[in-house]
């Protein structure tokens, strides 16, 4: 199981990287979705996966009977998710508002900042 | 029944130990404050600037403390580290602590000078002090997943600043900038993912304490992540290019901030990670670190000299900065450190003051472009003392407070004979790094201040018409003058600064007293 999620995890960063290296917004967006869940799921996986024993110690006892789930890269990725998510949305109306006002969704065509054709440096002194 | 460990805190923290968490505390309460009442005029400004006094109180106590007693700690939510999160504060993370909270105080202050009316209720003022929380939060954390929830913090209230406004400019330099540092944080937290996986913990002292006896191979593939994501946050060489794409864009007070304040945090965490937490990737990391931080300092000002934007330019002398830093890290003994911790502390203050002394250029001759300028020195002698001053600092000109660090950098480099090629590559590049940092320096002043007028312009002596300054813009000038001033006199009376970076240095370098500090010091948890 450990084997197929690390390969997973394998897959998704790639296409991630893949899809930042296009030059349309858009496709850089879904590219940050795809690498950031990929993480997380590497998150998942690195806290070694148990599957169905819930991380609850039974009452009587003062710690669990056997081996459990590990709780703590959950919360680590429900606290990723969210951060994940805020700055997905974050980044998508900024894309839109560029799209809007620059009228590009190509990062060749976003030269306000940086001007193409820059002017040579003075010569004097 | 087994006899359990001791898993809990039991008795309450005193109450002198609250100035560690105090600091992060008020600024996000303020900032929460702040937008409730960010619609009447006036309110906001002022309760930013009471909230930020407390929190520089605070902070000096704080620095007070951790000199004379060492790393203060404090662990969140009663349970014991490294289960509970633990706030650790050493002396660098202290002192840089106290600086970004000094520099947010007088970038407060200076932004007036392009607010008015109108602008109440864009929540400026909230913004900056979430952005005061994400990067004392950082500086103050003992915690790596903490590190990452404060970075992005740092990260989603300097969004904010960097679009309020809306135009098309800010937008696109928005974009860059928005989706570089979004990808260096989930870098980040990728290593982060793989660390836990490794080592089973995250708390900072225990990552110290188990990573020497971990594979050494896994340890060193965590540290290269680690590079390359705080490394694009530092906006090192090769991973420097979203820094002048986007810095120029929002107003000056804004670009102050950035300047002062988000590589810094970079820096500080490349720092942290790289020879205080992984000491053993060190091996194969330390060529490339070196070889980083040559080309840092050699591009950086060779891309000042090229540019004729003005605040562009001083990109690259906060890139060069950096460069500065990493030449500190490859060398790893303590008066290495210590250059690079300084050299952090010098460019906290000095960057943020040179893009202040900027904004105000730019206010007088209304033009964003050095082309378009010349002349000013007739129309203020005073600003072009400044300029000059912070551009002597920024070289590392004695006796301004840049020369210390760079010193201690050099000294390293030559009295370390295990260092071999690193140390005296490191020694090269650094003298060349000021030198072309001058060129490009009093370039800029020549163009900017001593010509007779802007570029083109018959040789005629008549100065250019200047935007007179109105009470604003002398506030804004008396507030950056301040800062130069402490910049100009710690530079003077280096010693006490000095005798702390090394003290800290030595923490870094054998954290003992850190791990003691948390709490994990006696054998397993």
């Amino acid at each position: 199981m450990d084997y197929v999620l690390a390969a997973l995890v394998g897959v998704f960063v790639s296409l991630g990287v893949y899809l930042l290296l296009s030059r349309s917004v858009i496709r850089m967006l879904i590219g940050m979705t795809v690498l950031g869940n990929g993480v997380n799921l590497l998150i998942f996986t690195s806290g070694r996966v148990m599957r169905e024993v819930a991380p609850i110690v039974p009452a009587g006892l003062e710690v669990p009977a056997g081996p459990i789930a590990n709780p703590l890269p959950q919360a680590l990725i429900l606290t990723a998710i969210v951060i994940g998510f805020s700055m997905f949305s974050f980044l998508l109306v900024l894309a839109f508002r560029a799209y809007k006002s620059l009228d590009a969704d190509n990062t060749d065509t976003m030269r306000l900042a940086e001007p193409e054709n820059a002017p040579q440096p003075p010569l004097s002194y | 029944m087994t006899e359990l460990p001791q898993a809990m805190i039991e008795t309450a923290t005193s109450a002198a130990d609250w100035v560690l968490v105090l600091p992060i505390v008020l600024a996000l309460m303020g900032a929460a404050a702040l937008l409730v009442v960010r619609r009447s005029n006036g309110v906001p400004m002022l309760g930013a600037v009471l909230v930020i006094v407390g929190i520089i109180a605070c902070e000096i106590s704080l620095l007070l403390r951790v000199v004379s007693e060492g790393p203060l700690s404090m662990t969140m939510g009663k349970w014991l580290p490294p289960f509970g999160i633990s706030l650790t504060a050493d002396l660098l993370g202290a002192a840089f602590a106290l600086a970004a909270a000094v520099v947010t105080l007088i970038v407060v202050l200076y932004a007036e000078i392009d607010r008015d009316g109108n602008d109440s209720g864009d929540g400026f003022h909230s913004m900056v002090l979430l952005l005061l929380a994400g990067v004392t939060g950082s500086f103050l954390t003992g915690d790596l997943f903490n590190l990452y929830v404060w970075f992005e913090v740092m990260l989603i209230a300097s969004f904010g600043l960097i679009v309020s406004g809306g135009t098309p400019l800010q937008l696109d330099g928005a974009v860059k900038y928005g989706f570089l540092n979004f990808l260096a944080t989930t870098l980040f937290l990728l290593a982060l993912g793989l660390t836990y996986g490794l080592l089973g913990t995250l708390n900072m002292a225990d990552i110290i304490r188990v990573a020497p006896e971990a594979n050494r191979a896994a340890i060193t593939g965590i540290a290269a992540l680690l590079l390359l994501a705080f490394g694009m946050k530092a906006a090192a060489f090769p991973l420097n290019a979203w820094l002048p794409a986007s810095y120029h864009t929002p107003s000056a007070a804004v670009s102050a901030l950035f300047a002062g304040l988000l590589t810094k945090v970079g820096a500080y965490a490349l720092l942290r990670s790289q020879v205080a937490l992984l000491p053993d990737s060190r091996d194969l990391l330390e060529p490339v670190l070196a070889v980083l931080a040559i080309a840092t300092l050699v591009i950086a000002p060779l891309g000042a000299i090229a540019e004729t934007q003005l605040r562009r330019a001083i990109g690259f002398f906060v890139i060069g900065g950096i460069g500065a830093i990493l030449a500190g890290l490859s060398m790893p003994n303590v008066i290495g450190i210590a250059g690079a911790g300084i050299y952090i502390f010098h460019a906290i203050l000095a960057m943020t003051a040179l893009y202040m002394v900027v904004g105000l250029v730019e206010v007088r001759t209304g033009a964003r472009d050095t082309r378009q300028m010349g002349g000013l020195y007739a129309a203020s002698a005073p600003l072009s003392i400044l300029f000059f001053v912070l551009i002597l600092a920024v070289a590392g000109v004695p006796p301004f407070l840049g020369f210390w660090p760079k010193l201690l950098l050099l000294e390293a480099g030559v009295m370390d004979a295990e260092l071999g090629w690193v140390g005296t590559a490191m020694v090269v590049a650094l003298v060349l790094n000021a030198i072309l940092t001058l060129i490009a320096g009093t370039r800029l002043w020549a163009h900017i201040f001593w010509r007779n007028g802007p570029e083109g312009s018959p040789g005629s002596s008549e100065p250019m018409a200047l935007v007179p300054p109105t009470p604003k813009v002398r506030m804004a000038f008396t507030v950056v003058g301040a800062l130069v001033l402490g910049v100009v006199l710690l530079g003077l009376w280096p010693n006490p600064m000095i005798e702390v970076g090394q003290r800290a240095a030595a923490d870094i370098i054998d954290p003992g007293r850190y791990i003691e500090a948390v709490g994990l010091a006696g054998g397993a948890s």
